[in-house]
């Protein structure tokens, strides 16, 4: 199946949960805030959300500064 | 002199000077100017990971949370849905109900969309986030994010990274006449004196980050703008004299000799 991550097209075997992405991408959940179909999920429920074919997933994290080009789309 | 200080929202800061993390050359020197600053608040920007490139560490693996109040920002956001969302996302990554609210009208000068910014104020508030609004130098303006619910007004003093010192020094004497809640200078400051002119005027705080990262040592500039907002400051609290056209003297003008 297909989400958008990021912006990104990016394929996966099958729906899986939000802590399983972030552990098959090797990110720190803790580091992290991730927004599910324009929901920003708390962390306690990174667990029991499902990802689906067709889903936009961000996954975001802090940086220095302000950056000048536009980051996340609507 | 009795105790200044330096509260927003109910939380208070030991410095009255407020820096970014961008454009440092290195981690390193961000952290040592960091230090150097005094500052106990720093803001950082939220952005995408990157996916394809997990080598990169994070920001915060050179930050002391402990020691640093962290301040999310919505910098590169150009309309108040973005800003929103990348509120809330900051909110969660960071634990922070607090965000410096940029929604940029234009790419080339930075400067806000005020239309949207008092938007998204309206929205993020409701939502109980504490607001920082960066703005431009217009009473007007300020006083519409007050009344939105915006717990400090952050009008600039010049566009972002340019460097060029405050513009419209007026404005800003009007802002702070107006404005109910704390006035902190975002955006503009060049050099030392620029931060304590600012102060000087009886802004409440300082937020800069070109003008310590671009220096030509950062850490020696950090250091330069702590003393600047301590001296404008203390100006500010010990009330300058009035301007003078003519000249007056300081020495007694009795008992000259030969008189």
């Amino acid at each position: 199946m297909t989400i958008t991550l990021n912006g990104d097209a990016y394929d996966l075997s099958g729906p899986l949960t939000v802590s399983e992405l972030l552990a098959r991408l090797d990110i720190d959940p803790r580091r992290v805030a991730v927004e599910h179909n324009l929901i920003v999920l708390k962390r306690p429920a990174f667990d029991h959300t499902t990802i689906n074919a067709g889903d936009q997933i961000e996954i975001v994290n802090f940086v220095g500064g302000g950056a000048r080009a536009r980051q996340i789309h609507p | 002199m009795t105790a200044d200080t330096f509260v927003i929202a109910g939380r208070t800061f030991a410095s009255r000077l407020i820096v970014g993390t961008g454009k440092y050359s290195s981690p390193s020197v961000m952290v040592r100017a960091h230090e150097a600053s005094g500052a106990d608040m720093i803001t950082v920007a939220v952005r995408r990971v990157n996916i394809s490139d997990r080598a990169k560490e994070s920001l915060l693996d050179y930050i002391d949370t402990t020691r640093y109040f962290l301040l999310p920002n919505t910098a590169g956001c150009y309309t108040a849905d973005e800003a929103v969302r990348t509120a809330r996302l900051g909110r969660e990554a960071g634990l922070s109900h607090w965000v410096k609210l940029e929604v940029i009208g234009d790419e080339r000068t930075l400067f806000p969309d005020n239309e949207a910014l008092v938007e998204a104020t309206q929205v993020l508030v409701r939502e109980g986030f504490v607001v920082l609004p960066y703005t431009t130098d217009d009473p007007i303006v300020c006083r519409k994010l007050e009344d939105a619910g915006a717990a400090a007004v952050m009008p600039l003093g010049a566009p972002i990274g340019s460097g060029l010192g405050i513009q419209n020094l007026n404005n800003l004497k009007i802002i702070r006449e107006f404005s109910r809640v704390p006035l902190i200078i975002d955006a503009g400051v060049g050099t030392a004196s620029d931060a304590t002119i600012a102060m000087e005027i009886g802004a409440d705080g300082v937020l800069m980050n070109t003008a310590i990262a671009g220096a030509q040592d950062p850490i020696a500039m950090a250091e330069s703008m702590q003393l600047a907002v301590r001296a404008g400051r203390l100006a500010y609290l010990a009330g300058r004299i009035p301007r003078k056209m003519y000249a007056n003297a300081s020495s007694p003008v009795e008992g000259i000799v030969g008189r």
